[in-house]
C-alpha cells in the first residue's frame, strides 16, 4: 500500500480513538466543560443524611441548580455537614431558604431540594442554610407506623 | 535416590530458566525502548506497524464491542425488570464496559489478533536469519524491527479499548432503548449520574495502557526469543496467546483491587 494512504488510515484511526475518549467524557460520564466554572458554596447541617452522596443534585423547583461537593461529620454538633456548590448565576436565593433531603421515587437516589424563603438578604459564598429537613428513613417510618397500630389496639 | 535428586535438579533448572527468561525480556525491553535516537526513519516504520497492529484490528474490536454491549443490555434488562428498575440498564452497561470488559476483552482479542501475528512475524524473521543479517550489515534489529512494533502496540491498544467501550455502550443503547423500550432519557441520565470521569473512564484507560504494555511486550519478546524452527515458532505463538491472556486476567484482578 502506498505510504500516503497508510498514513491517512493510521491518522484516521488515532482520531477515532481520541474521539471515543471525548464521547466517553462528555456523553457517558456527563463531564461538562464548565463543571468547575462559576459556582458559590453554601453548607447545611442535617440530622441524618441517609444515603446522600457527593455529586448528588441540588434542585429548586425540580430544576438542578448545583451539586453536593462534600459530606462530613460535624463532631461538635453531631450532625452531617453537607457542602454544596450552587451555580453562580443563581445568586438570588433568600438567606432563610430551607434545604431538605429528598428521594427520587420511593427507592431512588437521594438529592437536595431547596425551598425558597422570604428574607431580603441572599445566600452568598460560605453562608449556611439553617432550616433543614433530614432524609426520610423508610425503616423509621415503618417502625412508627407499626408502633401506632399496636398502641391503637390497646 | 538418584531420581529424587534428578527431580530436584529439574525444578531448579526450570526455575533458573524462568528467571533467565525474565531477565532477558527485561534487558530486551530496555534496549528496544531506550536509545532510539534517529526518529526520522523510525516514524515511517511506526506508521506502518500502527496500520498492521491497530487499524487492521479495528474490525474485530468494533464487531465484538457491539455484540458485547448488546448482550449486556439484554441480560441486564431481563434481571433489572424483575425489580422494576430497568432504566438502570444504561448505568450497568457503561460501568461494566468501562471498568472491566472494555480493557480486558480488548486485551484478549488484541493478544489473539495482533499479538500472535507479531510473534509469528518476528519468529520467522529470526528463523530465516533476517535478524542476524541485519546485525551483519550494522543495522540494529531492536531499533528497526522491535521498537516500532512495541510502540505501535502501546499506542493502538488503549485507543482500541476506548473504541470498544463507545461501540458497546452504543450497542447497549440500541438494544435497551430502540428494541426493549427503555426511555432513552433515563438510559443516558442514569449513566451520566453514576459514571465518573476520573474514577471510571480514566481508571479503565489506565488498565488498557497496562494491558497494552504487557501484551505487546510478551508478544514481541516471544517472537524474538523463539527457537528458530517451524516448531519453535508454533510454540512461541501459542505461548504468546496463553501467557498474554493469563497475565491480563491476573493483572486485571490486582488493578481492580487497587482502583475500585
Amino acid at each position: 500500500m502506498r505510504t500516503r494512504t497508510l498514513e491517512l488510515t493510521v491518522g484516521l484511526f488515532i482520531l477515532i480513538g481520541v474521539l471515543a475518549l471525548l464521547v466517553l467524557a462528555l456523553r457517558v460520564s456527563g463531564l461538562t466543560v464548565n463543571a468547575t466554572g462559576d459556582t458559590y458554596k453554601v453548607h447545611a447541617h442535617f440530622d441524618n443524611i441517609s444515603g446522600l452522596t457527593t455529586r448528588a443534585r441540588v434542585t429548586m423547583a425540580g430544576v438542578t441548580i448545583g451539586q453536593v461537593t462534600a459530606i462530613e461529620f460535624d463532631k461538635d454538633r453531631y450532625t452531617g455537614r453537607v457542602e454544596m456548590a450552587i451555580r453562580g448565576d443563581i445568586d438570588t436565593l433568600p438567606a432563610d431558604s430551607s434545604a431538605s433531603i429528598l428521594t427520587a421515587g420511593l427507592l431512588g437516589e437521594k438529592y437536595i431540594g431547596i425551598s425558597v424563603g422570604g428574607e431580603d438578604d441572599f445566600l452568598v459564598d460560605g453562608s449556611e442554610i439553617y432550616d433543614t429537613q433530614s432524609a426520610m428513613v423508610l425503616e423509621e417510618l415503618i417502625g412508627r407506623f407499626l408502633f401506632n397500630t399496636v398502641s391503637n389496639d390497646d | 535416590m538418584k531420581t529424587m535428586i534428578d527431580r530436584v535438579a529439574l525444578i531448579g533448572r526450570s526455575g533458573l530458566d524462568v528467571l533467565a527468561a525474565t531477565g532477558r525480556s527485561g534487558v530486551f525491553l530496555f534496549n528496544a525502548l531506550v536509545g532510539r535516537s534517529r526518529f526520522g526513519n523510525g516514524f515511517q516504520l511506526l506508521v506502518k506497524q500502527l496500520y498492521a497492529v491497530g487499524v487492521l484490528s479495528l474490525a474485530i474490536i468494533v464487531v465484538s464491542g457491539l455484540f458485547i454491549g448488546m448482550v449486556l443490555a439484554l441480560q441486564g434488562y431481563n434481571i433489572l425488570k424483575d425489580y422494576g428498575s430497568e432504566q438502570a440498564v444504561g448505568q450497568m452497561v457503561a460501568l461494566t464496559l468501562l471498568r472491566e470488559l472494555g480493557p480486558v476483552v480488548t486485551a484478549l482479542l488484541f493478544a489473539g489478533r495482533a499479538g500472535s501475528a507479531l510473534t509469528a512475524e518476528i519468529g520467522l524473521m529470526k528463523a530465516t536469519e533476517q535478524l542476524s543479517s541485519m546485525e551483519m550489515i550494522g543495522v540494529d534489529p531492536l531499533k528497526y524491527v522491535i521498537a516500532p512494533r512495541l510502540w505501535a502496540g502501546f499506542i493502538s491498544m488503549p485507543l482500541l479499548a476506548l473504541i470498544f467501550c463507545v461501540v458497546g455502550i452504543w450497542g447497549g443503547a440500541m438494544v435497551a432503548v430502540d428494541w426493549l423500550g427503555v426511555y432513552s432519557g433515563s438510559y443516558w441520565a442514569n449513566m451520566q449520574n453514576s459514571v465518573q470521569f476520573t474514577h471510571d473512564v480514566l481508571n479503565g484507560l489506565t488498565k488498557a495502557v497496562v494491558f497494552a504494555f504487557v501484551v505487546t511486550w510478551i508478544a514481541v519478546f516471544q517472537g524474538y526469543d523463539c527457537e528458530p524452527t517451524s516448531e519453535g515458532i508454533s510454540r512461541a505463538t501459542t505461548r504468546t496467546v496463553v501467557y498474554a491472556s493469563l497475565a491480563v486476567l491476573g493483572l486485571d484482578f490486582i488493578l481492580t483491587a487497587l482502583m475500585f
